[in-house]
C-alpha cells in the first residue's frame, strides 16, 4: 500500500535570457527562482491496483516518481510504502519496487541483455529457482528469446523496451513504476507492452503505477486516474467519472438524403455540407435514439455514426480547465 | 565480493571486445610514462643527484607512485567518471538498486588500460631493484608493499572527494587534478626536495608523505627508525574524511532531468 502525505518539493532554478552578456551578468549575480515542483500532494494507492498519473510536461510527475522511489526526499511531508520510507530505507525499500524510466537504460549498453539479467539477479540476490521461472515467464511473455543474446546497444527501441520491462520484474517487484513506458514505441510494440503490463497485474497483483502522454494507455490499462498540475493533485478518480464529467457531448454524423435537417432541442447543428450533417448531442436532454428518430422523421438516412469525444479531447479540455 | 567479481569479468568482457581502442590505449598509457621516465633519465645523467637522492632512488620512488596511481585508477576510475554519471542521471539508477551507492560506483567502471601505466612502472621497480643498494630483506619487501598500497588507498580517495564535490557543482573540478596526477608527476622525487611549505601540505592536508617519504627513507637505508614503514597505514586514515564529505555530498543530492 503506498500512502503519499502532503509532500512538498522545491527547485531552485536559476534563470537567465539569452546571449553572452546576460550569461557574464549571471556569472556574478544569479537570479535563483523557486520552483513548487509538487506542492502538498496526497494520495493513497492499494495494493494491485493500476493507477495513471497524468498532466503535462514539467507538471511534477516524474518527481513523483522519484519521490516515491527514494531517489529525491521532499521537502516536506510523509510517504509511506508497505510501511517503509522510501528515503530513509532505500536498500530495504527498492527490493519490492521495478522502476522503467521510457527516456533511459538500466541495461549495460555493450553486453548481451542476459548478461545484464544475470548481473540484476546478483545484484538483487534473486534465488536462482525464482530467478530461473520468473526469466522463462517474461522471455515467454515479451517474446525475448532472440533479443536476450543480443547487446543492448544493437536493439530497436521497441525492442529495448520489453527487455527493459523484463529486467525491472525480475526480482518480482510488488510494485511497479512506468514512466513513459511506451514513448516512441511502433502500434505493435505499444499494445504488447500494455498487454503485458495488463497480465502481469492480474496474475501478480503488481501494483502499476504509470506515467504517460499516450491516453490509450490509460485507457487501455487504469481505472483510475491521478491528475497532477503546477505540483498539485488536480483530480483523482475513475476513468468513468471522468468521462460523464467532461466529455458529456456525444457527435452525431449523418449522411442523408433530402433537405435541411432542423435540429430540435438538445442537439447542436456543428457543420453541414454535401448531405452530410454532423451534430452535437448533449445526452441530458436527449437520447441519442431520440435523437436519430427525430432526423430520421425529417430526411431519408443513408448513413450514420455516434462518437464520444476522444480521451484525448478529455484531457486537453481537463488540462484547459485547469488552465496548466 | 562475489557480485564485484561479477562486474570485474563483464568489464573484461567489455574490454575484449573494443580490442583495437584497448590496445592502442595500452600502448599509449604506457609511453606518456615512460616518456617521464626518460625525461628523469636525462636529467640526472647530467646532473647525477637531486639533494642527494641518485637516479635510481628517484626511479624507484617514481615506480612506487606510479604503481599505487594506476592500481587506484583502475579500480576507482567511477570517482574519476562521476561527474558524467551524476549528469547523465546514472546515479538515480544506482540509488534504485538495493546496494550500497559506493560500491556501485566503484564497480560501475574499471579501467584495464591502466594497465600500461602498470607494465611501465614494473619496469621501473625492476629498474630501480637492480640498480640501487637497498638489501632486500624481508622487512623492506613489506614496506615497498605498503607504499603501494598505501598510496593506492590515498589516491583512492582522492578520487572519492573529486566525486563528493560533484554533488554540489554537478560537473567536474579540474582543480583535483592537481592533487592526483599532479601528485603522480611531482611524486617521483621524495617529496622533501620541494621545501618545507610543500612537504608541510603533503603531509597534514593530503597524507602522502606518509606513504611516500617516510617510508621511503627506511627503505632506502637513510634511516634507523623502523616504525616508518608502518606510516602508510595511517595514511590510511584519510579514508574517514573522505567518506564523511561523500556522505554530507550524497544528503545535498539533487537529481538532474526528468
Amino acid at each position: 500500500m503506498i500512502e503519499v502525505q502532503h509532500i512538498s518539493k522545491t527547485f531552485q532554478v536559476s534563470r537567465r535570457g539569452a546571449g553572452f552578456s546576460e550569461a557574464f551578468k549571471a556569472l556574478f549575480h544569479r537570479q535563483y527562482e523557486c520552483i513548487k515542483a509538487l506542492d502538498d500532494i496526497s494520495f493513497r494507492i492499494e495494493d494491485g491496483e493500476m493507477v495513471g498519473y497524468i498532466g503535462p510536461n514539467g507538471a511534477g510527475k516524474s518527481s513523483t516518481i522519484k519521490v516515491l522511489s527514494g531517489i529525491l526526499t521532499p521537502d516536506r511531508g510523509t510517504c509511506s510504502i508497505n510501511g517503509r520510507i522510501p528515503w530513509k530505507e532505500r536498500t530495504a525499500h527498492v527490493n519490492e519496487i521495478g522502476v522503467v524510466f521510457g527516456q533511459r537504460s538500466q541495461l549495460w549498453w555493450d553486453v548481451p541483455v542476459i548478461d545484464s539479467f544475470e548481473l540484476l539477479r546478483d545484484i538483487y540476490r534473486v534465488p536462482r529457482r525464482l530467478y530461473d521461472s520468473n526469466l522463462e515467464e517474461l522471455v515467454t511473455l515479451l517474446k525475448l528469446e532472440e533479443l536476450v543474446r543480443t547487446p543492448a546497444r544493437q536493439l530497436s527501441l521497441g525492442q529495448r523496451m520489453r527487455c527493459e520491462i523484463a529486467a525491472s520484474l525480475l526480482h518480482s517487484p510488488k510494485i511497479l513504476f512506468l514512466d513513459e513506458p511506451t514513448i516512441g514505441l511502433d502500434a505493435v510494440s505499444k499494445i504488447a507492452v500494455r498487454d503485458f503490463i495488463l497480465e502481469q497485474n492480474r496474475k501478480h497483483k503488481t501494483t502499476v503505477i504509470l506515467t504517460t502522454h499516450d491516453m490509450q494507455d490509460i485507457e487501455t490499462l487504469t481505472k483510475r486516474i491521478i491528475l497532477i498540475g503546477k505540483g498539485k493533485i488536480l483530480m483523482d478518480g475513475s476513468l468513468e467519472h471522468i468521462r460523464k464529467r467532461f466529455s458529456a457531448t456525444k457527435k452525431l454524423t449523418v449522411e442523408y438524403r433530402g433537405k435541411h435537417i432542423i435540429p430540435c432541442d438538445g442537439m447542436e447543428l456543428c457543420s453541414s455540407s454535401n448531405q452530410i450533417a454532423s451534430f452535437e448531442i448533449n445526452p441530458d436532454k436527449l437520447g441519442v435514439s431520440d435523437a436519430i428518430a427525430h432526423i430520421s422523421s425529417q430526411v431519408e438516412v443513408r448513413d450514420l455514426s455516434v462518437e464520444s469525444a476522444s480521451i484525448d479531447k478529455i484531457v486537453a479540455n481537463l488540462y484547459q480547465q485547469y488552465q496548466i | 565480493m562475489r557480485l564485484y567479481f561479477k562486474f570485474f569479468v563483464m568489464h573484461l568482457k567489455i574490454a575484449m571486445q573494443y580490442k583495437l581502442s584497448f590496445l592502442f590505449t595500452t600502448i599509449g598509457q604506457f609511453l606518456v610514462s615512460f616518456n617521464v621516465f626518460l625525461g628523469v633519465l636525462f636529467l640526472l645523467q647530467r646532473f647525477h643527484e637531486v639533494k642527494g637522492y641518485g637516479l635510481s632512488d628517484v626511479v624507484l620512488c617514481y615506480g612506487i607512485i606510479l604503481m599505487s596511481y594506476s592500481i587506484a585508477e583502475m579500480f576507482m576510475r567511477g570517482f574519476d567518471m562521476f561527474a558524467g554519471t551524476i549528469s547523465n542521471c546514472e546515479f538515480d539508477r544506482m540509488l534504485l538498486r538495493p546496494r550500497s551507492c559506493i560500491f556501485q560506483v566503484v564497480s560501475g567502471k574499471l579501467e584495464f588500460t591502466r594497465i600500461g601505466r602498470m607494465l611501465q612502472a614494473l619496469v621501473m621497480f625492476a629498474y630501480g631493484i637492480t640498480k640501487s643498494d637497498v638489501q632486500w630483506d624481508m622487512k623492506r619487501t613489506v614496506t615497498l608493499l605498503l607504499m603501494v598500497l598505501g598510496g593506492s588507498v590515498v589516491f583512492g580517495c582522492l578520487f572519492l572527494i573529486y566525486a563528493s564535490i560533484c554533488f554540489f557543482t554537478i560537473e567536474g573540478l579540474e582543480f583535483m587534478n592537481i592533487l592526483t596526477d599532479g601528485a603522480r608527476e611531482y611524486g617521483k622525487y621524495p617529496l622533501d626536495v620541494y621545501g618545507k611549505g610543500v612537504f608541510r601540505f603533503c603531509t597534514y592536508l593530503v597524507p602522502y608523505t606518509l606513504f611516500q617519504y617516510y617510508p621511503f627513507l627506511y627503505l632506502t637505508g637513510r634511516t634507523d627508525r623502523q616504525w616508518y614503514m608502518l606510516l602508510p597505514v595511517l595514511g590510511c586514515l584519510f579514508l574517514l574524511p573522505s567518506y564523511l564529505l561523500w556522505r554530507v555530498g550524497m544528503r545535498h543530492y539533487k537529481s538532474t532531468g526528468s
